[in-house]
């Protein structure tokens, strides 16, 4: 019964254990780095282990939600603290309290100014995303929408690169406009049902008037976020501005808060908008795979480089969800749009660890030759081997090889984009040239060829802290990308119960 | 021990090499990581030949396991499994055996390169990955191992990483084969959309339910579906067996070490397309258009490559083009539905292919790393292992009697004779034009490395990287470690053919495996007219292909040993020809500009004027202006005088109650 009680509160202890220590590692003080640092590594990965019955007691065979808790938080307003997970938030809480220990790790040496700040602002961070990913109540999910953005502001405005405060505000405005329209959306549907209760709204039928602004008032917000074209701009100056840490995170979970909503809110919320408006994110997304793509071969800044391709992949995420109901119109029926759904949450977890892994990468060059630029290296295979062997591992995951994580959601986007539409199938496939192109082509410019200056000659290769965090996640490219089965099975009673859901009209 | 291991040690053998010889290159040295791979390579082949002794002995059916389940979704079941019939064993053999002999020569070639273990590395990786592509019994397992030796592949002809060439060349060979990889990833997706499965069982037995689906594309078209599929995986087959117009990379890929030129890019990894197609036969036969699209494809490439194989310096390089012009050869007989000539000229290809290659890297080790053939000749006198073995591998390439190759390659002239293909004229021109062709190409290889005069100077003091054509030391024969792998792969180059060509073409050995209408079935028209291997070889004395070939020797002999100056009158003769043929007909060049650059430079367009311009520049900023122009002129309003402001509110309430009236009812 003792698991029992503690399943009860686990997703607000995963919550609030990151939110309070956070006090408790800005009370050791700027001048007590090593203390605050490792206050902040105990936090985090007691958050992480604690989290693991997410993963070993989350029953797979059904959609409803799970870990829930439900309090009344402001009555007069009839909202609450209301919290669960299902198979889309499970997956992404643990991928979230994964990366929140590796940040910490990454960034042990390369921190110096305000050590305590800037571990305070990650464990902030990490709280209020996971927030994100189990409020179930609407407003409750607005405030830690809105909330964690201001960490990432500061990590970004004070150990940021020299343009950050362009790239803060830039970040700050695409952001917030976005986040607007989803609030009067909020609003509205709380003036039509009462509630605030997420899932209540997806039972709530809309005419379809309504439900188009609605979807349009989403696709605002968390189009800014994933980032879709042509709302993207943001996203690869922000990347080069912020330090390894904040990229890490920015890549790795905050887009996939874009991808999130699409499903917790758009596609449940208004499926008769969503199908009507298929077409539209479908363009984008193909737009964001082949024009991004091109763009992204043209860098010639390593960390712009990964950012241009992370857009790329992100289509990937918004096609797989939008195809179902090209399929669903074509065909009647929904076979194959799982397959385009589960691999759209498969690449978020997958691009997750890839894009992480590369800043990574890129970090542990910035931190001993301080540049991004691809021409002041060159050759760095011949001085750091360990190095080359993680970094062309990760490129070549982030071209999709078959066996990494990349691979898959992929080729599930893919074959499920197929059912739909040829010519889907044909401009998503593009990607398995163009990734491969401005992965591989980096690759040759940095890793390979011989030794062009003289930083390069004095590298010295990984040490054994950066080994560990690469290394962990070059296994978990590995382990998904050899055995996705149990990460599919998270995901599928809640894929096909989304599935049932969105088919059918919701228009009064 | 249980077939189910048995089996699942034959790959996982060497993959235990790799990582033992790659992760713990320093704990094991350089001894530990030749030990361990050569190790694992040799108890595979071992293993292989047991199953395949099992397969003769009748005592072994056809075995379709399940290793585990990949992913299950949406219905779907994804899995890593083993199809294993005589197809996948005889694959086996050949790959695990060549490999293993590559490994042995490795010891030798590789003796002084820093990146030993690397390099030991890598090659068992690649039988790795090679083993789990010939062993699926899926598609999705295919793409892998298909997309994992492209990966091996790559890091393999990038070996030397200091090389500028060779960095070049390996980015190339991944991208080449990543535009096959678009086509076969869209033919598998294709192959799902049909079947609703990835497994081949299950699709070949529903092939024929499929004749007459079609694929209607948006915009108005209507494509077969089994055309369509067949297309779009034999695309993928001609980025991997390097057909044109996808053959650009293996040339390039020469300047990877030369073990691997003989493993990969001649013997086993470039065949992967070949294997892939016969495998697929249930598929392709149903779809003639299909067929025909795949032997004029064979054929253009089997006569072109051939003649530029003709005017190349570069002892590699011939070699590479000749591998690129049989390779042609091997597609032209899948395209007439003579799959298991195919499967047998690829067989015995890879014996004397590899043979040619080790040779020449003997050769180069002899020479100090100096491949251009102009600097070489007479060699016999100085290394007679590698001389005799390098005519074996000769007479076998163009086909002399009773050598592997004639056995092979008459077997697929007589089929694509016989064949009553669209197109099937042509690729009859093709394949025995491409007989004289190979004579020349073959023996000019041999004559100006081995015979003649000797084009190099020994000077003992020219220093560690002497000019062309000068020598430190005399050039002495291979090591044991190199030699008795040519010897090892020798033997089957002559006999392989004789040996196996009954059962293996005319025995029905690969019937559990490849599938052929019967009014496709040239082979079985063949069968009829063979009366055994030894009357097949003395017949040929009364064919066109013999007289071709000998012809092919004698000009060969004219004017490469003989009269050298009469190649020099013939390329000022014609100079255009020689140009065209000299570069390659342009591909790279236009590749290059059109496609590299042209992406590149789209990029940057794209980037600059739509993404920095238009999107940044324009919306953004321009959205920015708009609200600054808009403050700067209502901030005008906040004056700080209250009559101002009452006016305003005035006014405001004037206006609200204006709307209010006209919306009341």
């Amino acid at each position: 019964m003792m698991n029992g009680t503690m399943n009860g509160f686990l997703l607000s202890i995963l919550i609030w254990l990151p939110l309070l220590g956070s006090v408790a590692v800005m009370v050791a003080g700027a001048h007590r780095p090593t203390m605050a640092k490792g206050l902040a590594l105990l936090i985090s990965s007691a958050a992480f282990l604690l989290g693991l019955p997410l993963f070993f007691s989350f029953d797979t065979s059904t959609a409803a939600m799970q870990f829930v808790e439900l309090r009344p938080w402001i009555e007069t307003f009839n909202i609450q603290y209301y919290l669960g997970v299902d198979g889309f938030s499970a997956p992404l809480i643990l991928l979230t309290l994964f990366f929140g220990v590796l940040v910490v790790i990454a960034g042990w040496r390369s921190i110096q100014k305000n050590v305590n700040q800037y571990m305070a602002a990650f464990l902030v961070m990490e709280g209020l995303m996971i927030g994100v990913f189990c409020a179930l109540d609407g407003l409750l999910f607005y405030v830690f929408f809105e909330a964690m953005l201001i960490p990432m502001f500061l990590v970004i405005g004070i150990w940021g690169g020299p343009r950050r405060v362009y790239a803060t505000i830039k970040f700050f405005l695409y952001t917030f406009l976005g986040s607007v329209f989803m609030l009067i959306g909020l609003i509205y549907l709380y003036i039509q049902s009462g509630t605030w209760d997420i899932l209540a709204w997806h039972e709530m039928p809309l005419s379809f008037n309504a439900q188009k602004w609605l979807f349009l008032g989403f696709l605002a917000a968390f189009a800014v976020k994933i980032p879709m074209f042509p709302v993207h701009t943001w996203l690869p100056d922000a990347h080069v501005e912020a330090p390894t840490g904040g990229s890490v995170i920015l890549a790795a979970i905050m887009l996939k808060i874009g991808g999130y909503g699409f499903i917790r809110f758009s596609l449940p919320i208004t499926p008769d908008a969503s199908a009507a408006l298929d077409w539209l994110v479908i363009g984008l997304s193909l737009i964001a795979v082949v024009y991004i793509g091109f763009v992204a071969l043209a860098q010639q800044d390593m960390k712009k480089l990964i950012a241009y391709s992370s857009i790329s992949h992100m289509g990937f995420v918004t096609l797989g969800l939008f195809i179902a109901f090209a399929i669903y119109r074509n065909t009647g029926g929904v076979s194959g749009a799982a397959l385009g759904v589960e691999g759209a949450m498969v690449q978020m977890i997958s691009h997750g660890f890839i894009s992480g892994a590369l800043f990574l990468t890129v970090g542990v060059l910035y931190d001993r030759v301080h540049s991004r630029m691809i021409k002041d290296y060159g050759g760095v295979a011949n001085t750091m081997p360990w190095f080359a062997l993680f970094a062309v591992f990760f490129l070549m995951a982030n071209s999709g090889l078959p066996g990494t994580s990349g691979f898959v959601g992929e080729f599930m986007v893919i074959l499920s984009s197929f059912q739909a539409n040829f010519w889907f199938a044909f401009l998503a496939a593009l990607t398995l040239i163009l990734g491969a192109a401005y992965s591989l082509w980096l690759a040759k410019r940095v890793i390979f060829g011989a030794v062009t200056n003289r930083e390069v000659q004095n590298l010295q290769d990984i040490n054994s802290r950066e080994a560990l965090v690469l290394g962990t996640l070059a296994v978990a490219i590995l382990v998904v990308g050899l055995w996705p089965q149990p990460l599919v099975d998270m995901l599928q009673a809640s894929v096909d119960h989304l599935l049932q859901h969105i088919v059918q009209s919701k228009v009064i | 021990m249980s077939l189910q291991t048995t089996l699942l040690l034959i790959p996982l053998l060497p993959l235990g090499g790799a990582v033992l010889a790659g992760l713990f290159r320093n704990q094991v040295g350089r001894v530990g990581s030749h030990t361990v791979t050569i190790l694992g390579v040799g108890l595979s082949f071992a293993l292989s030949a047991w199953i395949l002794m099992q397969q003769i002995n009748g005592t072994l059916e056809t075995v379709n396991i399940s290793v585990y389940t990949w992913m299950i979704s949406d219905g779907i079941r994804f899995q890593v499994g083993f199809l294993i019939d005589h197809l996948t064993t005889l694959m086996m053999c050949v790959v695990t055996f060549v490999s293993l002999m590559v490994h042995i020569y490795t010891i030798g070639y590789m003796r002084d390169d820093p990146g030993y273990q690397r390099f030991f590395s890598y090659i068992a990786l690649f039988t790795f990955s090679m083993l789990m592509l010939v062993m699926s019994n899926n598609f999705m397992q295919l793409f892998f191992g298909w997309e994992a030796v492209g990966l091996v592949s790559y890091l393999l002809i990038g070996f030397w990483f200091n090389k500028e060439s060779a960095i070049k060349a390996n980015l190339k060979a991944f991208l080449v084969n990543r535009v096959g990889d678009f086509g076969f990833l869209l033919g598998i997706a294709a192959v799902l959309l049909t079947f609703d499965t990835l497994d081949y069982a299950e699709v070949f037995a529903q092939a024929g339910t499929a004749v007459d689906q079609t694929l209607s594309v948006p915009g108005g078209m209507e494509w077969n579906m089994l055309t369509f599929i067949c297309v779009c995986l034999f695309i993928g087959a001609m980025g991997k067996s390097a057909q044109a117009p996808l053959h650009v990379w293996l040339p390039d890929s020469m300047e990877g070490p030369t073990p691997i030129s003989a493993l990969i890019h001649a013997a086993t990894m470039v065949t992967a397309g070949i294997f892939m197609v016969a495998r697929m036969s249930p598929l392709f036969e149903l779809s003639d258009a299909a067929l025909s699209f795949v032997m004029l494809t064979g054929a253009v490439t089997a006569l072109s490559m051939g003649l530029i194989g003709i005017v190349q310096n570069d002892v590699k390089r011939v070699i590479a083009y000749s591998t690129l012009s049989q390779l042609g050869y091997m597609t032209v007989a899948l395209g007439v539905s003579a799959y298991s000539a195919a499967i047998f000229h690829l067989m015995t290809h890879a014996f004397f292919k590899a043979l040619l290659f080790l040779g020449a890297g003997s050769v180069i080790i002899a020479m100090h790393h100096e491949q251009d053939m102009r600097y070489m000749g007479g060699l016999r006198k100085y290394m007679p292992v590698t001389w005799l073995t390098a005519w074996v591998g000769t007479l076998a390439l163009v086909g002399f009697p009773f050598f592997a190759g004639f056995y092979s390659k008459d077997a697929i002239i007589e089929a694509v004779a016989d064949s009553h293909r669209w197109g099937s004229s042509v690729a009859y021109f093709a394949v025995v034009a491409g007989v004289l062709i190979t004579a020349i190409y073959s023996f000019r290889l041999l004559y100006l490395t081995f015979h003649g005069k000797e084009r190099f100077e020994v000077i003992h003091d020219s220093g560690d990287h002497p000019p062309s054509g000068q020598l430190a030391h005399a050039p002495k024969e291979s090591p044991l470690v190199v030699t008795i792998p040519l010897i090892l792969l020798a033997i089957p180059s002559v006999v392989i053919g004789w040996m196996t060509i009954e059962p293996v073409l005319f025995g029905g050995w690969l019937e559990d495996s490849i599938f052929v209408l019967d009014k496709n079935n040239v082979l079985a028209e063949l069968g009829e007219h063979f009366h055994g291997a030894t009357a097949m070889a003395l017949h040929s004395v009364n064919t066109l292909p013999f007289w071709l070939m000998i012809t092919g020797l004698a000009l060969a002999t004219l004017i490469y040993l003989i009269r050298p100056s009469i190649a020099d009158t013939v390329r000022n003769r014609v100079p255009f020809l020689y140009r065209l043929l000299d570069n390659k007909y342009y591909f790279d060049e236009f590749y290059q500009k059109f496609f590299a650059h042209g992406s590149v430079r789209l990029g940057r367009i794209l980037w600059h004027k739509a993404d920095a311009g238009f999107i940044d520049n324009g919306m953004v900023n321009g959205s920015a202006r708009v609200v600054e122009w808009v403050a700067a002129r209502v901030r005008r309003w906040q004056t700080g005088f209250l009559y101002d402001y009452a006016f305003a509110m005035i006014i405001g309430l004037i206006g609200i109650l204006a709307v209010w009236v006209m919306m009341a009812p």
